[in-house]
């Protein structure tokens, strides 16, 4: 079975320009090369920090900037280099919802106008059925249809979210892409969203690839995550190895963070990391952790460490696992 | 929709601002002077075959020998300044709405699309525009008017003077709503409201056109008020310099000019009148894109 979505190798650099002529004086890495691929009605978790290139790696898949180097393909079919035209087809196959649900809806037009343009831009239904196709989308996503004729500085936060995730429903997408969709809610609201949007998912077999820094978020919603540090996925696997047993000290870092209700309840010692995110401009040699490593070696500084199949099913890019998996990682250091 | 318009935010800084409420009164008389001047003026200065030469230099009242018949005074050539000034009005407030318009369009445009497109698209355009800027305005509007005028045949000159005028004021002023355009449109384009036209796969056009244009137009309506004064000043200093309308389609400017000669000779309400007219209709306009501004502006609440 080909994967819904499948990304080979995508790079996204941005050029620095300095200077009157425009010099590029450098490359801003911000997506390094990653693969991965989402099958029909699966979610991947994207996480990692502030900058690390998740948000980009979303947009770069949608086309919504032009991807350095790679391929994207859509249900096998290569879309990284088609122009405009060719790609509306697909554009009704994938969606995406935003972050800021302030900023994601045009403030003047009507919330009906704003989920009933992808209807009238495709031409999907007559001009006739256009009201009726969104009041419908409006009760499936938990809102009055008598709203329609609002605009949207009279909803509240919750509630725009709601008209974001009618409008990427309404061309009946197969993909969904959120960019940190519920991290700009109140955490009541975020909870009746990431359940919405489960629900969705059951409904119309939806797959999602969901962008986040929120771990618990993640672990709710995904059934596969994957970790990126500096533009790369560090690690790749089924949502329980993962959060069970990391394999790569980052992750095991990011983990130690999430707040746990009870003292101890999964018996994991606190990985403080020191330091800041290296610029990914000018990117450590190497593995780009060993910067703040607690368990880095010299080879790491020198050799850089691919992203390949440690466990069956269970990816990560360390050089820890290459005599043999040492799990877990605090106890065998 | 007319209670919520009565009841928005700027309806309110409207009805509790007086120089608001005074300008626009003064602006709505001389409108409704200049759109109906046919009905309510008491002669038509247009119609030669009324004016007498026995009736010039007719002081305005408050003089000896003035009368109600010409409360203005008359010129000349015993043509009612009152009347005039009203018709004159029609012709200056014509030539700048529509020089106006003129350079809304294309300098929303050109904003538009310098801002949405960027790259060299937008250092092109907006080039163009700041050379445009070292210029004085008036400097520009005389060489289009100027080279125009020139590469028309004599016959359809006088026909076609009238836009003429409106192209080359137009042009004159196009750069500021571009730039004003080209600015906020740099803001809305990294929304994710845009963004998210992208995905749905709206064309470009469509995305300046019905998404970004409604939400950088504010500005414009305040500058375009702003502009309309200009263009009105604009349109007097040509004609007063004799390079504007013909003397058959006299304007304020025209008038100004026409009046100018007898000024020393002791006939200054020829001049004086439509001159203060000309100040009136400008301050009313310039304060109303004031008040505009500030209402519109929340930094200065």
């Amino acid at each position: 079975m080909t994967a819904l979505l499948e990304i080979r190798d995508l790079k996204k650099h941005f050029p620095i320009h300095k200077g009157v002529f425009s010099r590029v004086a450098g490359q801003v890495r911000a997506v390094d090369g990653i693969s991965f691929h989402i099958d029909r009605g699966e979610t991947l978790g994207l996480v990692g920090e502030s900058g690390c290139g998740k948000s980009t790696a979303g947009r770069t898949l949608l086309r919504l900037l032009e991807p350095t180097s790679g391929q994207i393909l859509i249900g096998g079919e290569d879309i990284t280099d088609l122009d405009a035209k060719a790609l509306m087809p697909f554009r009704q196959r994938m969606q995406m919802i935003y972050q800021d649900p302030y900023a994601s809806l045009n403030p003047r037009m009507t919330a009906g106008d704003i989920v009933g343009e992808p209807l009238t831009i495709h031409r999907t239904c007559a001009p006739n059925e256009r009201n009726e196709r969104v009041a419908a989308l409006f009760t499936r996503v938990g809102l009055r249809p008598a709203l329609m004729h609002s605009y949207p500085h009279e909803f509240s936060g919750g509630q725009r979210q709601r008209v974001g995730i009618a409008r990427a429903l309404a061309l009946n997408p197969a993909l969904i892409v959120g960019d940190e969709p519920v991290s700009a809610l109140d955490v009541s609201i975020q909870a009746q969203i990431i359940n919405l949007l489960m629900d969705l998912q059951d409904e119309y077999k939806l797959s999602y690839l969901f962008v986040a820094h929120d771990l618990g978020v993640v672990e709710h919603i995904s059934h596969r995550v994957a970790v990126m540090y500096l533009g790369r996925i560090v690690e790749m696997t089924d949502k329980l190895s993962l959060f069970e047993a990391p394999l790569h000290p980052y992750t095991e870092a990011l983990l130690s963070a999430v707040p746990i209700p009870k003292s101890g309840a999964r018996g994991r010692k606190r990985v403080i990391l020191t330091g800041d995110v290296p610029s990914p401009i000018n990117p450590p040699s190497g593995c780009h952790f060993h910067t703040r490593c607690p368990y880095a070696m010299q080879r790491c500084r020198n050799e850089e460490p691919a992203l390949r199949e440690v466990i069956a099913n269970h990816l990560a890019a360390c050089h820890l696992h290459d005599s043999g998996v040492r799990l877990p990682l605090a106890k065998a250091g | 929709m007319l209670t919520r318009a009565w009841n928005s935010d700027l309806a309110y800084n409207f009805r509790t601002s007086p120089v608001a409420l005074a300008s626009a009164a003064l602006a709505l008389i001389l409108l409704i002077a200049a759109a109906f001047a046919p009905w309510l003026a008491p002669h038509n200065p247009m119609d030669v075959a009324s004016l007498s030469l026995m009736d010039s230099f007719k002081p305005p009242l408050g003089m000896a020998d003035a009368d109600w018949s010409n409360p203005l005074g008359t010129d000349n050539q015993g043509r009612d300044v009152l009347s005039a000034i009203m018709y004159g009005m029609r012709i200056s407030l014509l030539v700048g709405f529509l020089s106006v318009l003129f350079a809304i369009v294309v300098g929303i445009a050109i904003g538009l699309v310098a801002g949405y497109a960027g790259g060299i698209t937008d250092t092109l355009l907006m080039r163009v525009a700041d050379v445009q800027l070292t210029f004085p305005s008036i400097l520009t509007a005389l060489l289009v008017d100027g080279v125009i005028s020139a590469a028309l045949p004599h016959t359809m000159r006088e026909a076609l003077q009238i836009y003429v005028i409106i192209f080359a004021i137009g042009i004159s002023l196009w750069p500021n709503f571009a730039r004003t355009v080209r600015g906020s449109t740099l803001v809305e384009r990294n929304k994710d409201y845009v963004m998210a036209a992208r995905v749905i796969g709206v064309p470009s056009w469509r995305i300046m056109l019905s998404h970004v244009l409604p939400n950088v137009i504010g500005p414009v309506m305040v500058i375009g008020t702003l502009g309309l004064g200009l263009a009105i000043i604009a349109e007097a200093t040509l004609s007063f310099l004799g390079v504007g309308l013909p003397p058959t389609q006299p304007s304020l400017g025209t008038l100004i000019r026409f009046g100018d000669d007898f000024l020393f000779s002791g006939e200054w309400w020829v001049t004086v009148f439509p001159g203060l007219t000309l100040i009136l209709m400008v301050l009313a306009i310039n304060l109303l894109g004031d008040w505009l501004r500030d209402a519109l502006n929340p930094r200065l609440r």
